[in-house]
C-alpha cells in the first residue's frame, strides 16, 4: 500500500470495499510471501512427483497432464484458502472487517479476488512446468486454455472462500475444509480436467472445449450468486 | 460528539444504548443471563467482573457481533439489525487488537479509515498516529511494535471514524503507567465530547478514576449496578463475595 496514495478509491461503497480488502490481502501477501511460497512449493512438488512416477522415456500417459495439473491446483487452492483465513483469525481481524459499515458480500468478493489472483499466479508457474515435464501442448490454444483455467479457478475459489470463512472459528477447520469443499467442486474439477484434456488432443474439437467452458461459466455464476446470497447469514454470530 | 463530517450519510445516530434482559448461550453454556443496562451520551460505563463473568460476551453483543439468545439491545430508536448504518457509529477495541501485523501502523489505520468511508483516510491516519505518539514509527510494521504500542494503534483504529458508542475490552492490558494515564485522559475526552463509552476491565484502580457508572457481572449474571462507586476495590470484593441469591439486579 503506497503511502503516497491520497484519498480513497472512488466508486460505489461496494466496489470501494472490495478494492480495499483485495489491496490489503495482496499487500500482506507480497510482504510476507507466506501463502504464495508454501502453496507454490507444494503444487510444484506434487507435479514433479507425478512426473517422476508416470513419465517413462519422455512419454507421459494420455490425459495425465490435465489430471495432474488440476490435482496440483486443487491441493494448492485448499492450502491457500485455509491459510488465507487463518491470517484473519490470528489477530481477529475478521471481526474488525465484520464490524465495518460495508456490505458484507463486499468482504467476500475482496477475499475471493485475492485468492483467485494468488491461484492465477501459481498457475502461471504450474502450466509451463506441466507442459514441459509431460511434453503436453498446453499452449497450442492459449485463449481457450486461459478461459478454462480462469473459470475453473473462480469456481474452486468461490465455494472455497465461503467455506473457509464459515470454518474460520471451527477447531478442526483444516480437516473440515477439504471434506466440505471437494464434493461440491467435483463438477468444476471434472469440467476443468475434461476441458484441458480436450485441448491436448492432436485434433482439438473446439465445440467440445466450448461446451466445458460454458459449463464452467454456469458453475461460476451459480456458486458466486449463492455465496453472495449466503455470506451475510453465515458470518452472523 | 456531534456527527463527524466524515460519517457516511447513512450512519445512524443515537444518544443512549439500552440493554434489556439480554441472555446469551453457547450451546448448553449460558454466558450471559438477563443483563440489563443503560448507557447515555457523555457517560463512561464500566463492566467489572472476574474472568468468565461474561464481560467480553456483553461487549460483543453491544458491538452487534453476537446476537442475544433472548432480550434486546436498542441504540436510541434503532435495533442491532440496522446493520451497516449502525456499525458506522460503533468503535470496538477488543481483547485481540484487530490489526494486521504485516502492515505498517499507517497502512492499518488507512485501511480501516477507508472501510469506514472516512473522507480523507490519509489525513485521518496521520492525525491518529500523532494522537498515539507514533508518528516516528508510522511506517514500521505493527509486528515490530511492543504490546503497548500496538494497543495505542488499536485504540486509534477503533476511534478513527468518530464513533458514538466506544466499546473497550480490557483496554489497559500491556500499557505502562504513562500510557494507561494517557488512555484514561483520552477516554475522558471522548466522554466530554459526547461519546457513550463502555469499558470492560479488571483494572480496578484505573476504573475508579474513570467510571461514571459500574455494572458488576458474576457468572454471566448482573451482581450489582451503581453510580460512581468510591473505594471500588472494597465494593468489588463485597459484591463478588455475595451469594447469587443476594445479588442486586
Amino acid at each position: 500500500m503506497s503511502t503516497e496514495r491520497r484519498g480513497h478509491a472512488a466508486g460505489s461503497p461496494f466496489a470501494r470495499s472490495v478494492w480495499l480488502v483485495l489491496r490489503k490481502d495482496l499487500t500482506v501477501e507480497v510482504r510476507s510471501g507466506e501463502i504464495a511460497y508454501t502453496t507454490l512449493f507444494f503444487a510444484a512438488s506434487c507435479v514433479l512427483i507425478f512426473a517422476f512416477a508416470l513419465v517413462k522415456e519422455g512419454r507421459a500417459p494420455e490425459g495425465g497432464a490435465a489430471g495432474i495439473l488440476w490435482i496440483a491446483i486443487l491441493f494448492a487452492a485448499t492450502l491457500a484458502l485455509g491459510r488465507g483465513f487463518e491470517r484473519e483469525r490470528q489477530s481477529e481481524t475478521l471481526r474488525a472487517l465484520l464490524l465495518a459499515p460495508v456490505p458484507r458480500p463486499a468482504i467476500y468478493v475482496g477475499k475471493l479476488l485475492g485468492i483467485v489472483a494468488l491461484l492465477v499466479a501459481i498457475e502461471a508457474v504450474l502450466l509451463p512446468l506441466v507442459a514441459f515435464l509431460f511434453t503436453a501442448r498446453l499452449f497450442a490454444h492459449p485463449f481457450w486454455l486461459a478461459g478454462i483455467v480462469l473459470t475453473c479457478t473462480v469456481g474452486l475459489a468461490s465455494v472455497g472462500t465461503l467455506f473457509a470463512a464459515m470454518l474460520v472459528r471451527a477447531r478442526s477447520r483444516d480437516m473440515l475444509l477439504p471434506v466440505l469443499l471437494y464434493p461440491i467442486v467435483v463438477p468444476v474439477i471434472i469440467a476443468g480436467v475434461q476441458g484441458t484434456a480436450a485441448l491436448l488432443q492432436p485434433t482439438v474439437e473446439i465445440a467440445l472445449v466450448r461446451f466445458w467452458l460454458l459449463l464452467l461459466v454456469t458453475f461460476d455464476v451459480v456458486f458466486v450468486v449463492l455465496a453472495l446470497w449466503t455470506f451475510e447469514a453465515v458470518m452472523s454470530d | 460528539m456531534s456527527q463527524p463530517p466524515h460519517q457516511p450519510a447513512s450512519a445512524l445516530d443515537f444518544s443512549v444504548v439500552a440493554v434489556d434482559e439480554v441472555s446469551r448461550s453457547f450451546g448448553r453454556r449460558r454466558a450471559l443471563s438477563r443483563v440489563s443496562l443503560r448507557a447515555s451520551q457523555g457517560e463512561i460505563l464500566g463492566v467489572l467482573g472476574p474472568n468468565g463473568a461474561g464481560k467480553s460476551t456483553l461487549i460483543a453483543i453491544l458491538a452487534t457481533l453476537l446476537r442475544p439468545t433472548t432480550g434486546q439491545v436498542r441504540y436510541g430508536d434503532a435495533a442491532a439489525s440496522e446493520g451497516a448504518g449502525l456499525r458506522a457509529r460503533i468503535g470496538v477495541l477488543g481483547h485481540d487488537l484487530f490489526l494486521y501485523p504485516e502492515l505498517t501502523a499507517r497502512e492499518n489505520l488507512e485501511f480501516f479509515a477507508g472501510l469506514h468511508a472516512v473522507g480523507d483516510p490519509v489525513a485521518a491516519a496521520d492525525a491518529a498516529l500523532s494522537r498515539a505518539g507514533l508518528g516516528a514509527r508510522a511506517d514500521d510494521p505493527v509486528s515490530s511494535f511492543s504490546r503497548g504500542m500496538r494497543q495505542r494503534v488499536a485504540l486509534e483504529r477503533a476511534l478513527i471514524h468518530g464513533p458514538r458508542l466506544v466499546l473497550l475490552d480490557e483496554p489497559f492490558t500491556g500499557l505502562d503507567d504513562a500510557s494507561a494515564s494517557a488512555l484514561v485522559a483520552r477516554l475522558r475526552q471522548l466522554r466530554d465530547a459526547g461519546a457513550i463509552v463502555v469499558v470492560a476491565t479488571h483494572d480496578l484502580e484505573l476504573a475508579e478514576q474513570l467510571l461514571d457508572h459500574t455494572l458488576f457481572l458474576r457468572d454471566g449474571r448482573p451482581a450489582a449496578s451503581m453510580p460512581r462507586p468510591d473505594r471500588l476495590r472494597a465494593v468489588y470484593q463485597d459484591v463478588m463475595r455475595q451469594r447469587p441469591d443476594e445479588a442486586q439486579p
